[in-house]
């Protein structure tokens, strides 16, 4: 049998769902329960389970702004890969979440994040979040990652 | 620990993520997680939401601080944080504190920052806007 190939493997071709199990099962996206939704060419997916402990508000049962934030992060650096087709080694440099309104009461949270335009140095992602229609989101994202190392992004758009 | 930490400093979620009150400076609180497999993002390394949550909780509990000690009662709502990640964090403790910028009738403005082994070095900072919704009183 072949041996599984990394999802953090540089060489080979970023498959979102397939690294999801990878990248989502332990850590802190394991801790929120982070599980892959779609993607498309330049877009990710993800859901984040309600879940009572991940409440921030005391009088409504609504997911925190944290895990919110976390969940775009994540996505937005799978948007990159899935963008890319491969893994690059990324670190966010500035991201930005405008809260719109609060979650439903124990809704689950969907995070779609969309990899615009990469630079051999740099990563530009929008997002958002939402509990079920995405023209009425709960929070809207920007961010930018840089590569890191030699690792470079954007050398992969013309084949 | 030393410090008993006031129950409403601490949502579900940063409780659940392990976030605890280190310490009170100048009035103030400083948060710290150790670095448990729940922050974890890239082997290592605190991932970066896990590191804006521990600096989301240490902004609304300095407002929490600030208008308790005015006597205010008021919810707190997010409009939006801005983090700068300025070095990785390693699988260590982080600790944050809070700075009010501005507390105004209606929005807070605070700045935090996370540090790790060297204060004056940060390893984020993060800028948020709060809405403040006083609880208004009979007859208004």
């Amino acid at each position: 049998m072949e041996k599984q190939p990394s999802p953090r493997d540089p060489s080979a071709t970023f498959d979102p769902k397939g690294a999801a199990q990878f990248l989502l099962s332990g850590g802190h996206p394991g801790w929120l329960g982070l599980s892959y939704r779609g993607h498309g060419e330049d877009w990710t997916e993800l859901t984040l389970p309600w879940r009572e402990d991940l409440v921030g508000d005391d009088v409504r049962r609504v997911i925190a702004s944290g895990p919110i934030f976390s969940m775009l992060d994540m996505g937005g650096g799978m948007a990159i890969w899935t963008r890319e087709k491969r893994f690059v080694a990324v670190a966010t440099l500035d991201m930005r979440v405008d809260y719109q309104r609060p979650a439903g009461e124990r809704a689950d949270v969907i995070g779609r994040c969309e990899c615009f335009r990469t630079t051999r140095s740099a990563a530009f992602v929008r997002g958002i979040a939402h509990d079920g229609d995405p023209d009425d989101p709960v929070a809207t994202m920007a961010a930018v990652y840089m590569t890191i190392g030699n690792s470079g992004a954007g050398g992969s758009k013309n084949g | 620990m030393a410090e008993q930490a006031r129950p409403d400093l601490l949502s579900n979620y940063a409780r659940s993520l392990g976030i605890e009150v280190a310490e009170f400076e100048d009035g103030m609180p400083v948060f710290w997680v150790s670095g448990i497999d729940a922050i974890e993002g890239r082997p290592g390394h605190f991932h970066g939401g896990a590191t804006s949550g521990l600096m989301e909780t240490a902004g609304y509990a300095a407002l929490r601080v600030a208008l308790s000690e005015a006597g205010e009662e008021a919810q707190l709502k997010p409009i939006n944080i801005t983090v700068q990640f300025l070095a990785a964090a390693k699988k260590a403790p982080l600790f944050a504190k809070a700075r009010i910028t501005k507390l105004g009738r209606r929005s807070a403005n605070v700045t935090v920052e996370a540090w790790q082994d060297q204060r004056d070095r940060p390893r984020a900072s993060a800028v948020m806007n709060v809405m403040i919704q006083r609880a208004v009183p009979e007859g208004a």
